[in-house]
């Protein structure tokens, strides 16, 4: 388990940097890693990880159909939003673990 | 010390010539794991795997129930072949196997096409292929950008992080 600092708090991250604990998280933290993808964070990137750890919480797997049937944003808006990785740079940018699913 | 290099990859270029769900799942699986990686996709569809883009086709696919010596029971039993030649036997192994995918959240062929498009990937058909079936453009689903020929095929493969996939 490695420790980063992020927001002036330290917090507990693996290897990839994706939060071992999402209790850790603040939205503060999201914009500063935001900045390691170049992407600025909306109010519609936060609706997605609002969603993204409210799913995760209950437990559920998530995926980018799921996402994409959210109601927040389709799929091609995903990527938009995230380039480069729809469900990955979300989930590190929401706090939660780095996704499992293929789909 | 020699230094090892990374060469990530940039591109995948994936030929699906079969059109049963498994192998046609396969190629779409692959294709759409790339464009949320970020990776450039390029779905190449031949022979049998003209069924995937197919309109009158697409959704019905079907996993062959003869001839697959993997295919087992609920239970984990052999599937005897004999069986699998039954009627409707093909059709209720297929329903199952869709099932059992829409639960994993792996949705329909058109819809998993649309979802490639989304992240960027490209859809092709083979010429020779169609021209084999008699299909032409407009009886394929509209994800598909053309009917293009094997030349064309290894222009679009070009560049230095790519790999063709032939599932």
């Amino acid at each position: 388990m490695a420790e980063k600092v992020l927001a002036e708090i330290t917090v507990n991250v693996n290897s990839e940097g994706y939060f071992e604990d999402p209790s850790q998280w603040t939205k503060e933290m999201a914009f500063e890693m935001a900045k390691e993808y170049n992407i600025d964070l909306t109010d519609k990137h936060f609706e997605v990880l609002e969603y993204l750890r409210e799913k995760h919480m209950a437990g559920e797997q998530l995926t980018i159909r799921k996402v994409g049937n959210s109601g927040i944003t389709d799929i091609k808006g995903l990527y938009q939003l995230f380039p480069g990785g729809p469900l990955k740079i979300s989930s590190k940018l929401a706090g939660i673990p780095k996704p499992a699913s293929c789909i | 010390m020699a230094q090892k290099e990374e060469y990530p990859l940039k591109k995948v270029c994936i030929i699906c010539a079969k059109g049963t769900i498994e192998d046609v799942y396969a190629a779409l699986i692959m294709a759409n794991g790339a464009v949320m990686e970020g990776i450039e996709a390029k779905l190449f569809f031949t022979f049998f795997g003209l069924d995937a883009i197919t309109k009158k086709q697409m959704d019905k696919l079907h996993t062959g129930t003869v001839g697959n010596p993997a295919l087992r029971m609920p239970g984990g039993l052999p599937f005897p072949t004999i069986l699998g030649m039954l009627p409707g036997v093909e059709a209720g192994v297929s329903a199952m196997m869709k099932s059992q995918m829409e639960k994993l959240d792996f949705p329909p062929v058109k819809e998993f096409l649309e979802m490639i498009v989304a992240g960027g990937g490209e859809i092709y058909a083979c010429k020779m292929a169609a021209d084999m079936f008699k299909i032409r453009k407009e009886d394929l689903t509209e994800e598909v950008i053309d009917i293009i020929t094997v030349g064309r095929f290894y222009e679009m493969s070009g560049g230095q992080g790519t790999q063709i996939i032939f599932t």
